[in-house]
């Protein structure tokens, strides 16, 4: 590996398991030059609150924040769509000068009119926070003059890294939270958090529950609606999956209305039986019944699934897979699937992962395996190179970096467009896996065509 | 033919994309360079990731990644530690550094700081450094992308270099194969050929052994250099801002500057064949003759499936002339041409190029979303729809077909591959436009007939 392939004030932020202990340093600005694979606060923002899907998403700010997040994410609404459209205030040079507030509010007035919103969310970029115009006062007055909540959501970019994102939106968020009656709410409901029903996974997650008789309050926030939202507060247990998207809405809720959570992931077969086993043992002495439901629903899912796993299994074994995921959470699970399918984890990073991720990492993956905290194209291409690996799981950018290398790939990120989760999604995650890794493309790439002459 | 103005304040599913974005592709496309956004770590990420959904390829831009207390202090600092890093990883023969819309508006003096690192760091072996500021509340990507390369003239190419008879070509935003495509025109006229920005290669690159730090291929920094001591320069693009590389090296160094429209359509097609044989002194080779009368051959067989149709066409200011520019040739009646670029002329060149063919005359909008195409459009019946991936959710709902053509194409493969230009790209659209119809016509009939 070139000795300047990873930057000295980096090297605190790689680890590998079994050499020395973890003292990962993480949550840390991304290095200048160092080309990070991170996005911003706007980003972060955006993505939690992006399948809400009858509110009005308008960002504040010049064209690119909004048109590089119009409609790329797989997140998918059984009704209306309102969220897949790219609005703007596209400031210009006289609006820098004198303050796009006017501005702001004439593209409220206007959208709110034209789409009938149920409500508004109103990001704001780096440069609304240089100018310093006032969202909240703007929107405040919206939300009277339109009757709607007008929700100002404190993202300007350069103030922290995508977490930070996170957390102005669940602020925003949990204003919607308590506006609704709540009365007529089974007490066996739930909410499911930091699910974004990328391909209508949320949807095969709700059909689990709607088996086990436990009633869906909200989506927060795959297929989203605000007025779901307003109630949400009514279900008697939060689900959180994601690595901390909305635990600080979870928080809040708890804090303020003593709703109890726990961190879910529908990922993988163990973890996606695990989900739903804890579920039922929450509702067990409402009704006892339930974890007999539950047991019967995944041993009929499993006995569908195994036999296919099995199969594919016998080509990927011993075939070795690195992951660079946004958030950490996904990596647990990723791992505990890939060893399913006989394969073998060398190296997972995240752009997001804090100390007590990493130190889980480390608990559960095999010695040797490179553990990286918001890495870049150089150093993932080493690792990848190091590490001889297989397949790659990443994001959009990640894609070209495992493919000029001649790796297989699997996307894993908001963008995709096949499910993913529930035993069904596990399927479909070990079809793509192995048609990627089984593929006869890789005989023609110059690292594999080399090695066996 | 009209021009109309935005009626409202909002935009809605934006036709345009920002300054940086446009400032980083053309930074790509010169050898041994890294493209550098100094702002927040988000907008290299997102351009990113948006230049990848289209190329397919690695795309590494760097950042000065600015926090909160370089937003108030100013990020000078974090520039030149940035560009520090860079070197180090990646050893640059060049950094493209563009602004953003945070440092533009926090003031940041990016010439003098990059004064102070040439002071500061004299003694280390440092790349050149080229500087562009693209605030992204000030024009589009295209904005960027012209700004980039005059900036690289006019930075790097300071000095007059012995004439040595080769030309330059800025050829504009255009994908990878048309780049191949303007080197293979030139090479058969006998002329060496200086492309700025040249991304045929940067980003459209071989399978390899291992990840390249940066990719092979770009104008090479050197090459630059020595654009003073051209023949001449021909510069692709009607709406192209009237300061430009070509003008700044007609203007500085006598270069003479030939601006002509994008070569799409015979007669635009000719324009650009007719400058060569004026610069090379030799005639059309012959292989060029042969296009040209299989082009007007396919253009004659095809007419009836076409004549009439109504396209609306939308994206670049360039692009989408020279588009109108060919269409009105094959009979297809151009209703609406739009662009989110503001006051680049095209109303104008739209109609200088399709002067004595065209048989309709077509709205042109300037400054437009897709919300307010959709609106005009809609009433208008068109039948295809031809521009990049972004207009697909109004061609579904017209259900009526897509010609992909231009950036971004993510929805499908192979868009840095689409040819546009010359006869044999213009052959290509032709082609493409002719079976669309023939699809549309098939798809729509009860009976299925399997000849068309």
């Amino acid at each position: 590996m070139n000795e300047y392939t990873i930057l000295e004030e980096r090297k605190d932020q790689i680890h590998r398991t079994g050499e020395g202990a973890l003292d990962m340093a993480c949550n840390r600005e991304s290095l200048a030059g160092a080309v990070s694979q991170r996005a911003c606060v706007f980003c972060g923002s955006r993505v939690v609150l992006y399948p809400i899907a009858d509110a009005l998403h308008l960002v504040h700010g010049p064209i690119g924040c909004a048109v590089y997040t119009w409609d790329i994410r797989g997140a998918l609404s059984s009704g209306p769509e309102l969220h897949r459209l790219s609005f703007s205030t596209d400031l210009q040079e006289t609006d820098v000068i004198f303050g796009g507030e006017k501005k702001l509010e004439a593209a409220l007035d206007e959208l709110i009119d034209r789409h009938s919103p149920k409500a508004a969310f109103v990001y704001s970029t780096c440069i609304v926070g240089i100018i310093g115009d006032d969202l909240e006062a703007v929107c405040r007055k919206m939300s009277e003059k339109k009757g709607i909540p007008v929700l100002p959501v404190m993202s300007e970019g350069f103030k922290g890294s995508k977490r930070e994102g996170y957390l102005a939106a669940c602020k925003a968020m949990f204003k919607l939270v308590g506006t609704e009656e709540t009365s007529d709410i089974s007490p066996l409901s739930v909410n499911i958090l930091g699910d974004f029903n990328l391909a209508g996974e949320i949807w095969i997650i709700r059909e689990y529950f709607r088996k086990m008789g436990v009633e869906v309050v909200a989506n927060i926030t795959g297929d989203g609606r605000v007025k779901d939202i307003g109630r949400s507060h009514g279900a008697a247990l939060n689900l959180v999956q994601c690595s901390g998207a909305t635990l600080d809405l979870a928080k809040m809720m708890k804090e303020e209305y003593g709703t109890p959570f726990m961190r879910v992931s529908y990922l993988g077969i163990e973890d996606m039986a695990d989900s739903l086993y804890q579920v039922a043992d929450f509702f067990k002495d409402v009704d006892p019944d339930i974890v007999k439901r539950t047991e019967d629903l995944v041993r009929d899912e499993l006995s569908k699934l195994m036999p296919e796993l099995a199969r594919m299994r016998k080509d990927l074994e011993g075939k070795k897979v690195a992951m660079y995921v946004g958030g950490s959470f996904k990596a647990f699970s990723l791992l505990k699937a890939f060893r399913h399918l006989g394969m073998k984890v060398v190296m997972v990073g995240s752009q997001t992962g804090t100390k007590e991720d990493y130190a889980e990492l480390e608990r559960i993956s095999d010695p040797g395996t490179i553990l990286v905290d918001d890495a870049n194209p150089l150093e993932l291409s080493a690792f990848i190179k190091e590490k001889d690996v297989d397949i790659f799981v990443g994001g959009v950018k990640e894609r070209p970096i495992a493919f000029k290398m001649g790796v297989g790939f699997c996307d894993h990120n908001h963008e995709r467009k096949e499910a993913l989760e529930g035993f069904v999604g596990m399927l479909n995650f070990a079809r793509e896996i192995h048609a990627s890794a089984m593929s006869p493309v890789w005989n023609f790439v110059p690292r594999r065509a080399k090695k066996q002459i | 033919m009209t021009t109309k103005s935005k009626n409202y304040t909002s935009t809605t599913n934006a036709c345009k994309l920002c300054t940086p974005l446009g400032a980083s592709l053309a930074f790509r496309g010169v050898e041994g360079s890294v493209p550098f956004l100094h702002g927040s770590q988000g907008c290299a990420t997102y351009m990113r990731r948006y230049v990848i959904s289209h190329f397919r390829e690695p795309v590494d831009i760097a950042s000065s990644a600015l926090g909160e207390k370089h937003a108030v202090y100013g990020g000078g600092p974090n520039l030149k530690k940035g560009i520090l890093n860079v070197m180090k990883k990646y050893e640059p023969k060049i950094v493209g550094v563009a602004t953003t819309c945070l440092t533009e508006t926090i003031g940041d003096d990016v010439p003098m700081y990059l004064n102070e690192f040439h002071k500061e760091f004299g003694d280390l072996d440092l790349p050149d450094i080229v500087q562009v500021s693209t605030p992204s509340y000030n024009g589009t990507h295209m904005d960027g992308w012209h700004g980039a390369v005059r900036s690289m003239v006019e930075q790097l190419c300071t000095e007059k270099a012995e004439n040595d008879g080769h030309v330059n070509i800025l050829p504009n935003l255009v994908s990878c194969e048309d780049v191949r495509h303007l080197f293979d025109i030139c090479e058969d006229f006998g002329l060496k050929a200086t492309i700025l920005p040249d991304i045929s290669e940067t980003l459209d690159g071989p399978a390899l052994e291992d990840y390249m730090k940066i990719p092979v291929g770009g104008t090479p920094v050197e090459e630059i250099k020595k654009m003073s001591g051209a023949a001449a320069t021909i510069e692709l693009g009607r709406c192209v801002p009237t300061k430009s590389g070509g003008t700044s090296l007609e203007e500085r160094f006598g270069v003479t500057n030939h601006r002509i429209g994008l070569p799409m359509g015979i007669r635009e097609c000719d324009k650009l064949f007719e400058t060569l044989e004026t610069i090379s002194g030799k005639e059309m080779p012959a292989r060029y003759q042969r296009e040209r009368g299989r082009l007007i051959d396919a253009y004659v067989d095809g007419h009836k499936y076409i004549f009439g149709k109504r396209a609306v066409v939308y994206g670049e200011e360039d692009l989408v002339t020279g588009l109108c520019a060919f269409l009105a040739e094959i009979g297809v009646d151009v209703i609406l041409a739009g662009s989110g670029a503001k006051k680049k002329g095209m109303a104008e060149a739209i109609t200088a190029v399709t002067e004595g063919v065209g048989r309709t005359t077509p709205e042109i909008h300037e400054g437009v979303d897709f919300h307010d195409i959709a609106e005009r459009a809609g009433g208008l019946k068109p039948d295809l729809l031809i521009g990049h991936s972004k207009g697909y959710r109004y061609a579904k709902a017209w259900n009526i077909p897509l010609i992909r053509v231009g950036f971004p194409v993510h929805d499908r493969f192979g868009g840095q591959r689409i040819p546009t230009l010359g006869y044999k790209g213009t052959q290509y659209l032709f082609d493409l436009i002719v079976n669309a119809m023939l699809e549309k016509k098939q798809a729509d009939n009860p009976v299925g007939y399997g000849y068309m």
